[in-house]
């Protein structure tokens, strides 16, 4: 398979354990006095792009964050529970670099690129020593030393946490970093402010269009680079674990400016969340993956057993994950978890009003170990429970139901985190490369912080050493050209008066990606998706009712953007869903499957990266293939039974 | 208990910060008692648009309780009648058929009100930016295991840590103080290793800052305990006070 002319993936040759060392001797370097002479621009302020400023500006480079948040420690990363992997190997159990890149390209199911994989295990160790510098409390045991434990497609202990809040202790430490910087002078912290377009000039990404989202002023700013760090689009689907706010807008403008967009229709569906209860629904809550570690995952055995769980004797329980996969048992990763609950209720075994959950089991646990100790593990989850559903689950089972989590694809970008588009680099969930086509639990922590504090510090130092980057300002005719769409935009959606909401039209979109190109897919209802969207769409620029001004603070407005950005970028997912005729990880072709109903893999077709080039809303875009060469870890049918 | 209740809603409802704000009665028909807070003002707000009315602002994100953008102050208590609870995961089965509902937003001079239930925490961020943070650059760090910590300390500091920066503290407190907030990420460093090579100039620059925002003094009303939505504890105020009276007499 060739390469598409328009990918050089720039990967370093040589063994692959020595492939970012002598890469980073032979990136060339921009002298100390020279930094301060270039400005960089970091759009997000989560794990990735909060690290990344925080680490720029320490260099010594002018650099400018933005986020829509108002302030830059609410971002998503903010949400993560449960831990971030790190080859350490401090339990003495096994584990190594070695380790974790390997079973990293097998959670991927082999769509990841193994040079990428690879430094990501190699830098996950510094990320460790870099957050307790900082002063983030991991949990320790008695003796003092850091505590571990285990995820999703492992069999080492390699998980650290601070409690189940270890998202929120890793992304206030990249804050505090960021925020140091911001008094130091180093970082200008723009909050409330939405990127809405990507200015190019002579090709590279030279600066960004928002709209500040307190007064509706539009404004440009200029830079000599443009870092991306703006999370998935799992929002496409309405009802995901992540926040409101999280949105495709700031890569999809990127995309039509000509970044190629990799594999979007790899989309993670996290097992364990709080089953949908009603249509008032605004988001559904994760339950971290670290309560498959004590809990159990069973359905009754026999069909329509509506008995409460305590009167399902044993031997009418079905532990199917631990009956069909006895080596990992439920901790099975989260493709394979997820897709089993969907098959019990399929089959009619759900349990709930619904009919759409499964049970997730403590009592065993609880027996075991005391509930003192299960709380210790799991309290703050537990209240979570309990304060969502009113039941508790000291008690009663949990019931879980799988919901969509993370987005594996991304923006494509180089072994420098470079996208198609000179000068762009893309940062954590936002680009495709580190996680094939599923993410391993606690994974997610580690990219955005690897991206953020350990690669593109070395790599935009590069790009800006070895090209020509002549001096721009907003003065420049591209950046007013860019400011005119943004405003033709804005103008546009506050002209329709129509009578439906913005929600309305989102909800529409979600439940028919759900429907279509969720758990599993099939040719027939992608194609029915790739039909409906555009007249939902055309539907939206109809009879979308969006109030309120535009100099004004509106979120009527910005949700009514970031849902018109959505309903043109599921159509790129559904298409690329509909042309990757293989199963792997979180995208499941119900016609590739083998004989037991697992994932079927067509190594010989489809072992690419699939970068979609953007040709105009409403048409079809172009395919670009970066064929996947693995190295170092053989190719093979996954299996964790 | 009733599936769905019927609710009066009475909200403050300002353009901005220049403009006064006024109370507007709204009628929330037929709320599913399974639905949070923050989704019943969604059902609010869909009707509202329907009838061509600007939707209420406020802010909100993770609704999960954990990125600390939501907030208001129901029925005169910051993010409601439920302890240890951020707004978004109140849910209406603690309401009643027929009940009154005042939503207002946090009042205080130092977080201005910028629309509707949406007010500016800006001044937090500042705080942070002078010293909430332990001055270690990207890279050159020792081993992670280099430095035992007493487990003990470590859930102490796990324990302040925890802070999700709603600002629900000022809000409850008769004076609008901050202390719980600066106190919090004071603790945090105060009780590491790692915190105490900066701790007398972090704790001095953080109280000058949270001084110049404008956020009052501590009268020990423990009204910010009672608000925090993670239930941080007063005891963190004492500490602060202590690293600050030692810092300044050294």
């Amino acid at each position: 398979m060739a390469d598409s002319k328009r990918l050089q993936s720039n990967i370093p040759s040589g063994p692959i354990a020595e492939k970012w060392t002598q890469h980073k001797f032979n990136l060339k370097l921009v002298n100390p006095a020279n930094k301060r002479k270039f400005h960089v621009i970091v759009v997000g302020t989560g794990l990735a792009g909060a690290s990344a400023a925080a680490s720029l500006s320490e260099l010594g480079y002018q650099v400018s964050a933005f986020c829509f948040q108002d302030s830059p420690r609410r971002a998503h990363s903010i949400a993560a529970q449960g831990g971030i992997n790190s080859a350490k190997n401090y339990p003495n159990d096994g584990d190594s670099v070695y380790r974790l890149f390997y079973d990293t390209v097998k959670g991927g199911d082999f769509r990841a690129r193994e040079a990428n994989v690879y430094r990501l295990a190699e830098v996950s160790t510094n990320i460790i020593d870099q957050c307790v510098a900082q002063g983030v409390p991991f949990a320790r045991e008695y003796g003092g030393l850091l505590d571990n434990r285990s995820f999703g497609g492992a069999q080492v202990s390699r998980t650290f946490y601070a409690r189940g809040q270890t998202g929120q202790q890793l992304l206030l430490g990249a804050y505090s970093a960021l925020m140091k910087e911001v008094g130091r002078g180093g970082v200008t912290l723009y909050t409330r402010h939405e990127m809405l377009e990507l200015v190019l000039v002579d090709g590279q990404a030279r600066g960004i269009v928002t709209r500040n989202m307190l007064t509706g002023k539009i404004e440009s700013f200029a830079a000599d680079a443009v870092i991306l760090a703006t999370g998935g689009y799992s929002n496409v689907y309405f009802l995901s674990t992540n926040a409101m706010g999280c949105n495709v807008t700031a890569t999809w403008r990127a995309h039509k400016k000509g970044a190629f967009f990799a594999n979007p229709c790899f989309t993670q569906i996290h097992p364990t969340c709080i089953p949908v209860h009603g249509s008032y629904q605004s988001k559904l809550t994760l339950m971290s993956e670290s309560l498959r570690n004590d809990g159990r995952v069973w359905v009754p055995k026999n069909k329509g057993d509506k008995r409460p769980p305590a009167a399902i004797p044993e031997d009418e329980r079905d532990y199917y994950l631990e009956r069909k996969y006895p080596s990992f048992g439920n901790l099975v990763p989260r493709d394979l978890a997820s897709r089993n609950a969907k098959i019990v209720c399929d089959e009619g075994r759900g349990v709930g009003n619904t009919g759409l959950a499964v049970y997730l089991d403590f009592a065993d646990s609880i027996k075991r170990l005391g509930a003192k100790k299960i709380e210790e593990r799991y309290g703050n989850l537990f209240e979570m429970y309990e304060r969502i559903t009113g039941d508790d689950p000291y008690k009663d089972p949990m019931m879980m139901y799988p919901a969509v989590h993370y987005t594996m694809g991304g923006l494509w970008v180089d072994y420098n985190l470079m996208s198609t588009i000179p000068g762009l680099h893309v940062l954590g969930e936002a680009n495709f490369s580190d996680h094939g086509a599923n993410r391993l639990g606690a994974s997610a922590l580690m990219q955005g912080l690897a991206d953020g504090y350990f690669v593109i510090p070395y790599t935009i130092g590069h790009y800006l050493a070895s090209n020509v980057i002549p001096k721009v300002d907003t003065s420049h005719p591209a950046f007013k050209e860019a400011e005119d769409q943004v405003n033709q935009r804005i103008r546009k959606l506050l002209s329709i008066n129509g009578k439906r909401t913005v929600d309305d039209f989102h909800k529409e979109l979600g439940l028919l990606m759900w429907d279509k190109c969720g758990m599993a897919r099939n040719e027939q209802g992608l194609k029915e998706a790739l039909k409906r969207i555009p007249e939902i769409r055309q539907e939206f620029y109809e009879n979308v009712s969006v109030t309120g001004t535009e100099g004004d603070f509106n979120q009527t407005l910005e949700k009514a953007g970031r849902v018109a950005d959505f309903l043109e970028f599921a159509e790129l997912l559904v298409t690329d869903a509909l042309h990757r005729e293989e199963s792997c990880g979180g995208h499941f072709r119900e016609e590739s499957q083998t004989p037991e109903g697992e994932a079927q893999r067509k190594d010989d077709e489809f072992s690419y990266v699939a970068a979609w080039e953007h040709k105009g809303v409403g048409q079809a875009p172009e395919l670009h293939k970066e064929a996947l060469e693995f190295e170092t870890v053989s190719l093979s049918q996954r299996s964790y039974k | 208990m009733k599936e769905t209740i019927n609710l009066t809603l009475k909200v403050w409802r300002q353009k901005n910060q220049y403009t006064p704000g006024k109370f507007e009665v709204y009628e929330a028909k037929n709320v599913d008692t399974h639905a949070s807070f923050l989704e019943m003002l969604d059902v609010v707000n869909d009707d509202l648009t329907q009838k061509g009315i600007e939707p209420i602002a406020f802010d909100h994100d993770c609704r999960e309780g954990i990125c600390g953008a939501c907030g208001a102050v129901i029925n005169g208590k910051a993010h409601g009648p439920l302890s240890r609870t951020t707004l978004c995961q109140l849910h209406m089965r603690f309401f009643k058929d027929n009940d009154t509902i005042v939503i207002e937003p946090y009042r205080a001079k130092a977080l201005p009100v910028i629309k509707d239930l949406v007010v500016n925490r800006t001044a937090f961020d500042r705080i942070i930016s002078s010293g909430g943070f332990v001055s270690v650059k990207t890279g050159g760090t020792p081993d992670a295991n280099a430095i035992p910590i007493s487990k003990e300390n470590s859930d102490l500091a796990m324990d302040a840590a925890q802070c999700i920066g709603c600002a629900a503290c000022v809000a409850a407190c008769p004076n609008a103080a901050a202390m719980l907030f600066v106190s919090a990420k004071v603790s945090h460093l105060a009780l590491l290793p790692q915190g105490q090579v900066e701790a007398k100039r972090r704790v001095k620059n953080m109280v000058h800052q949270m001084d110049k925002e404008g956020f009052g003094n501590c009268s020990n009303e423990y009204l910010c305990e009672a608000a925090c939505p993670k239930g941080i504890s007063v005891a963190n105020i004492a500490r602060m006070n202590r690293q600050f009276m030692g810092a300044s007499i050294s």
